[in-house]
Formats: C-alpha cells, structure tokens, sequence
C-alpha cells in the first residue's frame, strides 16, 4: 500500500466518522486543532482504520499520532 | 414447559433531583458543551441521601405490575438488577416484593453491573418457559452516585440514580414468542477497565478502552441477537442499548444501520443509570409512544465485568 493510498483511505474513514470533508485532511493537517477531531473519535477512527488497513492502532499509541502523516506512517510501518 | 415467554408491560421511576452540567461545572473543573459532545448528557437525576435502591426499585415494580394487569399475587419470582446497593445483603429483591405484597415469591439480586437488565430478562424468561416461574417481575434499579467520587470529573459527569422494571409471562400457545434467546457473553480480562475497589472505594473506569470495546465487539452480539430471533436490524423498530453514552449509542446504531428516530436517547435527560438505563428507556419511549407494540425492539446491555447481552423482544 502507497502513502497516498493510506491517505485517502484515512480521509474516507474521517468524513465517515467526524464528517469532515476529505478534501481537508491533508497530511500535516493537526486532528484536534485543524479538524476538531475529539479523542473519542480518534478511537473510531483508530477502530475503523483497522478493519480497513489490517493494522492495530493500539490505545497506547494513539495519543502520540497527532497529525494525518502521523497515522499515515505508522499503518505504513506496520502493515 | 409453555412456549415461549412474554413481556406484559414496562414501569420507570426516576427521583425528583435535576442535576444540570452546570451544576456539575460548580464541583469540577468540566463545562456544558464538554459534556454534551462527549457523553450527550444534558442533565440527569440524583435520588435523595435517604432514598435507597430497594426504594426506586418498589416504585419502578409497582408501576410495571399496575401496568400489566397482574395481581401481586400473579407474582412468583423476582429478580433485581444491581450493582449499587447499600450493602451486600439482606437482598433488594426479597425487600422489594415483600413491599409490593407479592407473597413469599423467589426472590434474588443478580449482578452483571450495567449488563444487568438483559441478563434477568433472559433468566426470567428462561424460568418462565421451563415452568420454574409463572409471572416474573424484572427490575433494574441504581443508586450510582453513592458509589461515586463528586472530585472526578471523567465519571461524576456520566453516572446517575433510577430504577426500570418489567413484567414477563407465558406466551399462549398461538402466540409467537416475546422474548428472543438472549446473546450474552463477557471478557474477564478486561475486569480492570470498570472497577469499585474496597468498601469506601468509587467507581473507575478506563473511558477510552471502554469506548473501544463498546463500539467494536457490542454491534456484532446485536446482530447475533437478531440473528436467533429471526430477524434482521432492517426489521427493528425500537433499538434500546444501555444508555452509557451518547456517541457509544450513535456508533452501535451506525454499524447495525439503524435509523436514529428508532433509537433510545434517554440518556440525554437520564444519565447512566447502569442496569435501570434499558427500562428506564423503555417506558420513557411508551409514554412517548414511540414504540409499536406486536413490533421487534433491540435491546443490548454492556458494561463491567466486562459483561454484556442482548436479546429482542416483542413490544408490549
């Protein structure tokens, strides 16, 4: 999977769960300060990531993933 | 053996005290709009210091039966729902009936914390269809913020006080079973996550794990429910979970695609009264006429233990 592919993917998965507009998640894009997105819903993001990219985002980790890069590099890592 | 199992009616009490999030803003560092986005309670009931559980859960039952046509005599098991009594024994269940004039019923407390309602609803319709119980009256009731810490921000704000209760009885023989075979399940190894500890302790819980939990492994238990019940969430027309918490409730109801005008929010006004949540629910919607009797209902419990089940029933 391509770092582009991941991202657009995450971008599907946060306008379905937070309802922001995919166009707006771009990579440096800060998840609380640029796209109102709330821890809970970083856990449905986290969740739902999982099913899609076959990797385990775990609670640990999630607090360190502040940025859409952030999340693109560690389901790159991972997967 | 009867055929199947039934419930005959629903009955919820709630004490008189309002708390609103701003009243909660006075004790801890928390505001109005936090609290809606996080948990989607506006305001919720706290009972009295003298108002025990046994009390919420008599005036819950007494409106269940009044409501099911039932003499307390009719009465010959019943089973409350409770994580939060005063103290371990004597029961609430034996207190409670005696209160309500059902003579020398079976009488036990069962707890699966805030599972609790879907369990006893599943062994009072197992009782009944295997001819151990004739007419069973079911309660949920709470008085969580007894076990409460009011300086803790990430659990005063959720937990409140109430009691729901149901009637279940034989199904005749031309009718179709009421009460779907319940789903239920746990996962003790995650016994950390939602814990009272020692006997002046408070309720803990780990609010983020929870929330994983609850909205990954609870929708496919609700399907399962579906499944052996014969139908499918397209075919439901009240979905009732636990009222733990708003965006948990969205989220379930998201994956099983059910419509949020068929879905309980009674938290918003309630709070997270653990066991009493799904009867409270209940008879808030049929007052509300929200509910289509003959129709299926959805219910789905979870919560410490961990625990959880689910079961659909037919509507009263």
């Amino acid at each position: 999977m391509t770092d582009q592919e991941i991202l657009s993917g995450l971008a599907e998965i946060i306008e379905e769960i937070a309802g922001t507009p995919a166009d707006e998640v771009t990579p440096a894009a800060n998840f609380v300060d640029d796209l109102d997105i709330d821890s809970l819903s970083m856990v449905e993001i986290a969740v739902a990531a999982q099913d899609k990219f076959g990797v385990e985002i775990p609670d640990e980790q999630l607090k360190d993933l502040k940025t859409v890069q952030d999340v693109v590099n560690f389901v790159s890592k991972n997967s | 053996m009867v055929a199947g199992a039934k419930i005959l009616a629903f009955g919820g009490y709630q004490p008189d005290k309002v708390v609103t999030n701003d009243d909660l803003a006075k004790l801890v560092d928390t505001n109005d709009e936090w609290i809606r986005t996080r948990v989607g309670i506006q305001s919720r009931r706290v009972a009295r210091d003298d108002e025990t559980v046994a009390d919420m859960a008599e005036a819950a039952g007494a409106k269940a039966l009044a409501a099911s046509g039932l003499e307390p005599s009719e009465v010959d098991l019943v089973i409350v729902a409770t994580c939060s009594p005063e103290v371990p024994l004597p029961n609430v269940a034996a207190t409670v009936a005696y209160r309500l004039g059902i003579p020398a019923p079976g009488a036990y407390d069962l707890n699966a914390a805030c599972a609790g309602f879907c369990y006893a609803i599943g062994a009072a319709s197992d009782a009944v269809r295997t001819g151990s119980a004739r007419n069973v009256l079911v309660i949920g009731a709470e008085k969580m913020t007894s076990w409460i810490d009011w300086t803790d921000r990430s659990t005063c704000i959720i937990f409140a006080d109430g009691a729901g209760a149901a009637v279940v009885s034989p199904a005749a023989d031309d009718e179709p079973t009421g009460i779907g075979p319940v789903v239920w399940g746990s996962a003790g190894d995650q016994a950390n996550k939602i814990t009272i500890t020692g006997r002046n302790g408070a309720l803990a819980q780990d609010g983020q794990a929870v929330f994983r939990w609850a909205t990954t492994a609870i929708a496919p238990v609700a399907l399962e429910a579906c499944r052996r019940a014969g139908v499918t969430p397209a075919d439901i027309t009240a979905f009732v979970p636990h009222q733990a918490n708003l965006r948990i409730i969205e989220a379930i109801a998201r994956k099983l695609g059910i419509p949020r005008d068929r879905v309980a929010d009674d938290i918003i006004h309630s709070g997270n009264t653990s066991s009493a949540s799904i009867p409270l629910a209940l008879a808030r919607m049929a007052e509300q006429g929200r509910l289509r009797p003959g129709t299926p209902a959805l219910l789905i419990a979870f919560g410490a233990g961990l625990t959880y089940a689910s079961q659909v029933i037919t509507v009263p």
